[in-house]
């Protein structure tokens, strides 16, 4: 299972979703997809038409700069980042 | 005594401000998680509160309360152009009830409508076709603040038929729910040269008045009246300041009275000389006379935006703006006298009131 960590501002907008989740996915959509079956409409909030991650949104699998058909392998860490942006 | 409520939309989030009298008002908020909200409805039909809202990080989505702000959902379920169009929906800009049906347009510029009341979303049209409309799609030739569909106007009577307005280019109307659109901007003026005859004008605002043959539009050239449904307009800029402004509010029972905020229409859009004023008209535009009791008269650099004047339903109502530097302006006497009623909230995108039961 991979340990999916979540931005603080996703977590308020899904009732009960934790910040740290784990999941069974082959790719970084796919562990994204398998939260989307959990948690209707999470999905739109990290992805854009493309499909793409939104472009404030970043994602790391093991500490490497991830897109959405990027790997995730059974013990992965996959972090996914609201970037430091806005005022 | 009936409640007063204005929702008002802002930069971060969506604030109510309640009142039994129009004098003195609370404030609740902020709501919608602080995302940049830039219109904000209630909705007499089912009694919720509406809000478009795109946040930076996580996209677009329409949230909806159905206890009066005191919790909220949010949906983007079908609220997209899909993956293979190329066209993104990067905000949604404004609301409307039309019949059983939600309205929201977006920017690229499009409508989608909800039969949900905002659960799910559905594609209803993006006006191709229309002059202009190639170009509309192209992010290159997007206006600044890319709105999109700026705007909507509901006929009461009949929910197939309704004008939206498309930034920079101009207002259409449809008499058949959506599936066909004619260009609605006769007599408009433009200081601008332009492709077409019909398209390529600059609507700002459009306001059905109390009488149903008669419209007002501010654009970004000058003040109009409609008086056969929007089919042919005339200026009535006279009088006013300037040409330029956003905001504008119909009075309800009065075809005759109406109210608009000029602003600079340079870069700085604010009030000018740095001294707030509202000004009205009694006899359908042929006159204006300011109105600035109560509001600041020396260094107020106030901005207000088009969707952030309102006007309530009393018998004699009450007019109500909000300005991009988080003030709420208030006159319970039909613009004779104001009030200041917020003064820290985040910039203002829209100002809607609603006289509850």
């Amino acid at each position: 299972m991979a340990d999916v960590r979540l931005p603080g501002t996703l977590t308020p907008l899904f009732p009960g979703l934790p910040r740290r989740v784990e999941v069974e996915a082959p790719t970084v959509l796919a562990a994204i997809d398998s939260l989307e079956q959990q948690w209707p409409g999470l999905r739109d909030r990290l992805v854009a038409e493309g499909p793409t991650l939104r472009s404030h949104i970043h994602a790391y699998v093991d500490g490497e700069r991830a897109a959405l058909d990027t790997p995730v392998e059974e013990r992965s860490r996959l972090d996914v980042i609201a970037a430091i942006s806005g005022g | 005594m009936p409640k007063n409520m204005l929702t008002v939309a802002t930069r971060k989030g969506t604030f109510v401000l309640e009142s039994d009298d129009r004098r003195d008002w609370k404030l609740r908020g902020p709501y919608c998680e602080g995302w940049p909200v830039y219109h904000a409805i209630y909705d007499p039909t089912t009694g919720e509160i509406y809000a478009a809202a795109a946040s930076e990080w996580h996209g677009s989505a329409v949230w909806r309360s159905a206890d009066l702000g005191e919790t909220w959902e949010m949906s983007s379920d079908g609220l997209t152009y899909g993956d293979e169009d190329g066209r993104k929906v990067s905000k949604v800009s404004t609301l409307a009830r039309a019949g059983d049906r939600l309205l929201v347009g977006v920017e690229a510029p499009g409508i989608f409508e909800s039969s949900d009341n905002g659960k799910t979303w559905s594609l209803l049209s993006t006006l191709s076709g229309q002059h202009g409309s190639e170009e509309w799609d192209d992010p290159a030739n997007q206006p600044p603040g890319h709105l999109g569909i700026s705007g909507f106007v509901t006929e009461p009577d009949n929910s197939d038929r309704f004008f939206a307005i498309v930034q920079g280019v101009g207002a259409f109307e449809t008499e058949d729910g959506g599936s066909s659109w004619t260009p609605r901007n006769k007599g408009l003026r433009r200081d601008w040269p332009a492709d077409y005859e019909d398209v390529g004008f600059c609507v700002h605002k459009l306001v059905r008045s109390a009488d149903p043959e008669r419209l007002y539009q501010q654009n970004h050239v000058g003040m109009h009246r409609s008086d056969d449904q929007g089919r042919s307009w005339n200026e009535i800029t006279e009088g006013l300041p300037g040409d330029f402004g956003f905001a504008a509010a119909a009075h309800p029972h009065d075809a005759e009275t109406f109210y608009v905020i000029p602003v600079d229409g340079g870069h700085g859009r604010t009030m000018h000389d740095g001294k707030a004023a509202v000004w009205r008209t009694r006899d359908g535009g042929s006159s204006w006379q300011d109105l600035r009791q109560g509001l600041p008269q020396q260094n107020a650099h106030l901005g207000v935006l088009r969707q952030a004047m309102t006007i309530d339903s009393h018998d004699a109502p009450g007019v109500y703006f909000g300005t991009s530097t988080g003030q709420v302006f208030a006159s319970a006497d039909e613009g004779e006298s104001w009030s200041e009623i917020a003064s820290y909230l985040p910039s203002i995108s829209s100002v809607d009131v609603a006289v509850l039961d």
